[in-house]
């Protein structure tokens, strides 16, 4: 880890408020924006005696990561090799791989404070109870950073233009979307779609994440298919990417 | 010892050899130039150097390593400006230079650089509003922040304004003087000429000739040209038997010889012989120009100088 190209790095990531506003802001926004519909504020049987934005809490700490990882580090890291600004690195005694590691850094780290935001403003616009099991909703938030930025990478690796990175980076958002729960949260979805999509890198964060805020170890199965999507993207990213 | 050793050199994309056997060694506190019309081969070939492409046959050493496989160790003494690159758009120029410091051991201090490339008022300018010349010289200081033993600059001056060129050919000059040896490509022959202590001619990918500026011009027919409209007809015969003749040629009257010095006080002895008054005679030296052309003049295109030589000696006949 170089430390100078992290510090330009999130420096530049400041300078951008598009990236800052959805990632950071647009999630927890979401949140308020339901949170202030009384009905969402009544306790539904359907949910388990939970209030529905209970439940959006989870899919709003997914929600930051997904545009972080999906949308805005693949195309800021293909525009880098687009416009040889890795290449450039290249002929220094720093390695291009310290862009890359910066990159994942800064959006991994934004992506975790767009978590945290959510959690608080649940907390104290909404009387949401922070997670249970703390632990355990911190380590399947962290393995749902990683496997955001393994898919974000993969992205980057398969499009040679940002143009590109762009349109696969969308192509994967929504279904991203729909499996963290953003139309309908896990809990509502009928039991064999909900079983499948627990097979998805975002599917299995929210079920992981669920847990852990209800107070149970979000289970290995969730975390074990977190784990399995992290290692094979990363393995396909890096037989993938190219430097130029 | 030769701070780089390019030997045989070869390189092919899809199929096509574009780097086809070049040779050539720079030492240290020389600046070495590569001439070479587009798609000779230069970007290809400075790159191997640099460790950006893997060349598919030859050697390629600098300091002694191999740029490819000590990449890390090349980096820190090779400073290098690309001839296409890019940084981030948002990065001020203040930015880029601290931050390129940061990567070398004993970095120059970047300021003192920035002046001399007239970065000063731009400092705080973001990549991405800079002009052509203002992001090419921040390149060249990029390239020379880290205190290299080495630089290699593709294109140096392409996209600077005449003043600006000239400012940065008395940079690269103080470089050199402290030892610094420099491998640069060039399309301009006033810049090859002015700095460069040796220039490699690349042709087609190969080295068409490897010699100082003066001797290249001085290996190239036609190194002096002598015109003038002669106050009455010249023998065509003692024309071409002129010595160390390489061209001449007739046009409407006035004639254009090119040879050496030795042809030029030939010609001056044989008007004052015949009591010819020589109106609007111009001697010139052959320049870089002429010797680059010559050097690389594609096959389809006629000799004309060897042409008008032979056109004059049928008329005589
Ligand atoms: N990465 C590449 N892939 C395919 N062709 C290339 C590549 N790099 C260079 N070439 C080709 O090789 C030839 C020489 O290119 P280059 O070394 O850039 O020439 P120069 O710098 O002398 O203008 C050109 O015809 C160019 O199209
Ligand atoms: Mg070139």
């Amino acid at each position: 880890m170089n430390t100078a190209v992290l510090r330009t790095e999130v420096r530049l990531f400041r300078r951008e408020p598009g990236a800052l506003f959805w990632i950071l802001l647009f999630p927890t926004l979401l949140l308020v924006i339901l949170g202030s519909i009384p009905s969402f504020r009544h306790h539904d049987p359907d949910l388990g005696g939970l209030r529905t934005i209970d439940v959006y809490v989870p899919v709003a700490v997914l929600l930051g990561l997904i545009v972080g990882g999906l949308q805005s580090m693949p195309q800021t890291l293909t525009g880098y090799r687009e416009r040889g600004i890795l290449r450039r690195m290249s002929t220094t005694p720093v390695r291009p791989t310290a862009l890359l590691v910066a990159q994942m850094t800064v959006y991994g780290g934004a992506a975790l404070a767009s978590g945290l935001l959510a959690l608080a403003v649940g907390r104290v616009g909404f009387a949401v109870r922070l997670p249970e099991q703390p632990a355990g909703y911190l380590l399947a938030l962290v393995l749902a950073v990683l496997a955001a930025l393994a898919l974000g990478a993969v992205v980057s690796a398969l499009s040679r233009t940002t143009k590109m990175a762009g349109a696969i980076g969308s192509a994967v958002f929504f279904p991203a979307m729909f499996c963290a729960g953003v139309w309908a949260p896990v809990q509502t979805m009928p039991h064999l779609l909900a079983r499948i999509v627990g097979y998805t890198p975002f599917g299995a964060a929210a079920e992981a994440l669920n847990r852990a805020a209800a107070g149970h170890w979000p289970g290995w199965t969730h975390l074990g298919v977190l784990v399995i999507w992290t290692l094979l993207l990363t393995a396909a990213a890096s037989r993938w990417f190219r430097w130029e | 010892m030769s701070v780089i050793e390019v030997s045989e050199l070869r390189k092919s994309y899809g199929g096509r050899a574009v780097v086809d056997g070049v040779s050539f060694a720079v030492e240290e506190g020389e600046i070495f130039g590569v001439l070479g019309p587009n798609g000779a081969g230069k970007t290809t070939t400075v790159e191997c150097v640099e460790g950006l492409r893997v060349p598919d046959a030859g050697r390629v050493r600098v300091t002694g390593l191999d740029p490819v496989a000590d990449h890390a160790r090349v980096a820190r003494v090779l400073g290098a400006q690309l001839q296409e690159s890019e940084l981030q758009p948002k990065l001020t120029v203040r930015e880029a230079l601290e931050l390129y410091s940061t990567f070398y051991d004993r970095p120059l201090d970047w300021r003192p650089l920035a002046e001399r490339l007239g970065l000063t008022q731009k400092l705080t300018t973001r990549f991405g509003k800079l002009s052509g010349g203002q992001k090419q010289r921040l390149f060249i200081a990029l390239a020379l922040v880290g205190n290299p033993r080495i630089v290699v600059l593709d294109e140096l001056t392409t996209g600077l304004d005449p003043r600006a060129r000239r400012d940065t050919w008395e940079l690269i000059e103080d470089v050199r003087a402290n030892g610094v040896a420099v491998l640069l490509v060039t399309h301009f022959m006033e810049e090859a000429q002015r700095l460069c202590d040796r220039i490699a001619v690349i042709d087609k990918g190969r080295v068409a000739a490897l010699d100082t500026p003066a001797g290249l011009i001085r290996r190239s027919a036609g190194g002096t040209v002598i015109s003038f409209t002669p106050s009455a007809p010249l023998d065509a015969h003692e024309l071409n038997t002129l010595p160390a003749l390489a061209s001449v040629e007739d046009r409407a009257g006035r004639l254009t010889l090119s040879g050496t010095d030795e042809t030029v006080n030939a010609v001056i002895t044989l008007l004052a012989r015949r009591h010819v008054t020589a109106h609007q005679l111009r001697v010139v030296d052959a320049t870089l120009d002429d010797a680059f052309l010559d050097l690389t003049k594609t096959d389809t295109v006629t000799d004309t100088k060897t042409d008008t030589i032979t056109d004059t000696q049928e008329a005589t006949a």
